[in-house]
């Protein structure tokens, strides 16, 4: 799992390439993205997929999962559903609301353009984990799949992540911190 | 700026080559990020946003590797400014605990050393100037007591013997976890602190913080620092081979080789007494000149000293009190690397500065080079009228990791 992967750079690399600097030699290189650690020498043929995943560390309750859905084919894709062995898992996204920001299920799942990328973060569309089922600790990976539209899945892992904020993710009542013990948790959770 | 690190040097040509290249495209990155870098600039100057000053950006954008089989942050050449960061351990924090902490922090370090943001990072735009960020890290006793790794503790990585002269206090001594986080930019040691002291809390308390600073970068290229009594202050280092030879251990295990060892003291500089000092006095007590740092039988800075060498009253010109005669060692294997930074703190209402030394000594075995050179400064050194050791903490520097890997891999993994 701790491979190196070379699928990081794809991305980087064009950067690269448009500073007009050799980009040839860095494969041999590598990425340290050791949260990145779905296979890379599928990468091409995959439809979709993640980068730095992460997901934030609870001790129960809900959480959530963030990283970047990365297109690089010519049509468009579409997640519809995720899913990982410690909780039900809803995608998500964030909408206005009476006034404020609430979290609520994205319909017609999440669209990844082709050619583009689609982010997932705080504050925005999510993977929701509506339900765990025992500690999600600091430093873990969880092993998620996402389903696509046409049945196709994709496989990652993601790294748990000492997180204070993407406190709107939670319904009230239902704010966690994810310190794992009493005395590690900062004062409360950011809200909105 | 980097490339000259004897760091990089020492790591083996094909890693060294490869880490060139990285640099580059660090930079690279970084140009196409928005800043402009290195031979960038150059295109980007024709077309009208040239820069008032490139060396800037150059300090900005510059790289130290991550990946090696040594730590960097030892043998690199200094950065401007430090942080040295002492964590606690919780109670429960075991072996496996540690290798979910380090994996996490291995990761920030490899991503913030690059220029890139930490992976959740909250302030992704404080990610992006490296400055030769290094983050080194270091394992005390406490560290594998709470792996049940005893027998793996480097033996000379424990408390040292107390010297008549110490007078330590808790809150700059100790540790079971030291993150050594040094840049040539301080908002780049700042976010990089913050980074890793977050995903340090579910592991561990801070138990204490020393931030501290040298001349700014490209200030004084290639010069020995200048502490705060205004003396250079490392001219003695080994460099190339016998920097090897004192700082790295050779052989041994895998959770060995590679390693070195650190004490970290907090030493306080009394200004107020040192001004009632002539320079005359204050060249003696050191035995070096305090302009050019020459011993007081040399010329310039890199002469040996002549401990013999008599004046016109038969006494030796270089003290026996001074601090060069007593810290003078010959051999590679007793040498120690010093690679000190200056704290100031508030002065007193009176005036009084609350000034000194964070004092970083690197070396393959803490009793063997480290604990001899200070009980004979602690015996007689004049300098002891004018500094006081106030903090003391030791640590083990593990082996690096190859990308991919984390720090303390060999140890706990």
């Amino acid at each position: 799992m701790r491979h190196t992967s070379a699928r990081g750079w794809a991305v980087r690399s064009a950067a690269l390439l448009a500073a007009t600097v050799l980009a040839a030699p860095l494969a041999g290189c590598g990425s340290e993205d050791s949260s990145s650690t779905a296979a890379p020498s599928s990468a091409a043929a995959e439809p979709v997929r993640i980068e730095d995943p992460w997901v934030k560390a609870a001790d129960k309750g809900m959480t959530a999962a963030f990283g970047t859905l990365v297109n690089d084919s010519e049509t468009d894709v579409t997640v519809t559903s995720a899913a990982t062995a410690i909780s039900p898992v809803e995608l998500h996204q964030m909408a206005m609301k009476d006034g404020k920001m609430v979290m609520q299920v994205k319909p017609g799942g999440l669209l990844v353009k082709a050619r583009s990328s689609h982010k997932l973060e705080p504050g925005g569309d999510h993977l929701m984990l509506m339900a765990l089922k025992g500690p999600v600790a600091a430093g873990e990976q969880l092993s998620f799949t996402l389903t696509l539209a046409d049945g196709k899945t994709v496989a990652f892992s993601a790294v748990a992540k000492p997180f204070t904020g993407a406190g709107e993710d939670y319904v009230p009542g239902h704010g966690e911190s994810p310190a794992p013990s009493a005395s590690a948790k900062p004062s409360a959770t950011a809200k909105p | 700026m980097t490339e000259g690190s004897s760091d990089g040097a020492t790591s083996g040509g094909s890693y060294r080559a490869a880490v060139s290249r990285r640099s580059l495209l660090t930079g690279g990155a970084v140009a196409a990020g928005g800043v402009l870098v290195g031979g960038a600039a150059t295109a980007a100057d024709s077309s009208g946003a040239g820069l008032s000053s490139p060396g800037a950006t150059l300090i900005a954008s510059s790289v130290e590797p991550f990946h090696g089989p040594r730590q960097a942050g030892v043998g690199t050449e200094a950065q401007a400014h430090a942080a040295f960061v002492a964590l606690t351990l919780r109670p429960g924090v075991g072996r496996v605990e540690l290798g979910r902490m380090l994996r996490l922090l291995s990761d920030d370090a490899a991503r913030l050393t690059q220029g890139r943001p930490a992976l959740a990072d909250t302030e992704p735009e404080l990610g992006q100037l490296p400055a030769r960020l290094t983050v080194t890290f270091g394992f005390g006793p406490g560290l594998y007591r709470a792996a049940g790794l005893e027998a793996r503790r480097p033996t000379s990585v424990a408390d040292l013997p107390s010297f008549p002269i110490d007078r330590l206090q808790p809150r700059w001594s100790g540790g079971d976890l030291l993150l050594q986080v040094c840049a040539d930019d301080p908002i780049t040691v700042a976010h990089t602190q913050r980074v890793m002291i977050k995903d340090s809390r579910p592991f561990a308390t801070v138990r204490w913080v020393q931030q501290g600073f040298r001349r700014a970068a490209g200030a004084e290229p290639g010069r020995t620092q200048r502490n705060l009594f205004g003396q250079l202050d490392g001219t003695a280092n080994p460099v190339g081979a016998p920097l090897d030879t004192a700082v790295w251990t050779p052989d041994g295990p895998d959770w060995l080789r590679d390693s070195t060892t650190l004490v970290l003291r907090r030493i306080s500089m009394n200004l107020e007494t040192w001004d009632l000092l002539g320079r005359p006095e204050r060249e003696l007590a050191v035995g070096r000149r305090l302009d050019t740092g020459a011993p007081l039988t040399g010329a310039a800075e890199h002469d040996a000293p002549d401990f013999k060498a008599t004046g016109p009253e038969g006494l030796t010109v270089i003290p026996d009190f001074s601090h060069i005669t007593r810290a003078h060692v010959t051999d590679d294997r007793l040498r120690i690397l010093r690679r000190p930074y200056n704290y100031d703190g508030t002065p007193t209402a009176q005036g009084n500065a609350d000034s000194g030394l964070i004092f970083a000594s690197y070396q393959a075995d803490i009793a063997r080079q480290f604990v001899p050179i200070q009980q004979r400064l602690a015996q007689k050194d004049l300098l002891n009228e004018w500094t006081t050791p106030i903090g003391s903490a030791v640590f083990a520097i593990p082996p690096g990791c190859p990308p991919g890997g984390w720090i303390g891999q060999q140890l706990l993994g």
